[in-house]
């Protein structure tokens, strides 16, 4: 911190116009807002929200980083992230209004994930893989999470491209100079 | 109602909702010069908060923003 006569000591001996641009560019290089997701889930519905919070932060001119862990590795998984489920069971509030027992007979995701995906269509919202075309057009970065790349034996090579990888303290050191910080 | 501003670009995101307005009117005012104007119409409903958002923390000036007949129409100046 610097006491007031010291800037007036400093405005004394740097150019005016100079020190009024240092000034301008010291507060614009802290102005840039961090937001910093966690996504855990690798359902279809909540795949969407840390996308859609992502794509949003970072068309709003703020930097965005996702770390994509337990299930929320599925996004980032090239045989999964186009096939993602959302499942009745145990979600009174499915797309499919029917008794949650019926949930549990074979084809019930299977048609709660159709109708959702109708749903969502209808209404001309981005696909998962669309979503993740516009974050990396916004250059998100996204994490993948090693420990859970070991444990569900997912190789680099099955994530799409343009994924860093690493742990908890990669993720931690990235929030930490974050403003935003949400874990889906 | 009538407005005495001239778009420098019109985009039209009527039936999209959350995020594509904000998405797409961020590419389009990246195509543009500081002081064009964007001209944005919307029918999402989340638009009308959702905007005033968007120009706050972009820098870039809401210059209008009309309701009419369930459209939203923005008038954003580039910074």
């Amino acid at each position: 911190m610097t006491t007031a006569a010291e800037r007036a000591n400093l405005s004394s001996v740097i150019d005016p116009e100079v020190f009024q641009r240092l000034h301008l560019e010291a507060h614009k290089a802290t102005d840039i807002k961090r937001v910093a997701l966690v996504a855990s889930k690798g359902t279809l519905d909540m795949a969407y929200p840390p996308l859609i919070l992502a794509t949003t932060a970072a068309a709003m001119g703020m930097e965005v980083g996702i770390f994509f862990t337990f299930y929320g590795l599925d996004i980032l998984n090239k045989k999964k992230l186009s096939s993602l489920k959302v499942s009745p069971i145990a979600n009174p509030a499915a797309p499919m209004p029917v008794p949650n027992i019926l949930g549990m007979i074979p084809g019930g995701t299977w048609a709660a994930t159709f109708v959702m995906k109708r749903m969502m269509s209808a209404q001309r919202m981005p696909t998962v893989p669309q979503l993740l075309d516009t974050c990396k057009q916004f250059d998100v970065k996204l994490i993948g999470c090693t420990t859970t790349m070991a444990v569900m034996g997912v190789s680099r090579e099955d994530l799409i491209d343009g994924v860093d990888l690493g742990g908890a303290a990669t993720f931690l050191e990235y929030a930490a100079k974050a403003q935003v910080t949400l874990f889906v | 109602m009538t407005i005495n501003i001239s778009a420098t670009l019109v985009l039209d995101t009527s039936g999209e909702y959350c995020p594509m307005p904000v998405v797409k009117a961020k590419l389009a005012i990246d195509s543009l010069s500081p002081g064009d104007v964007l001209e944005v119409i919307a029918t999402d409903p989340g638009s009308w908060s959702d905007f005033p958002g968007w120009a706050n923390t972009t820098g870039n000036k809401l210059l209008e923003a009309i309701e009419e007949d369930g459209k939203f129409v923005f008038y954003l100046e580039k910074a």
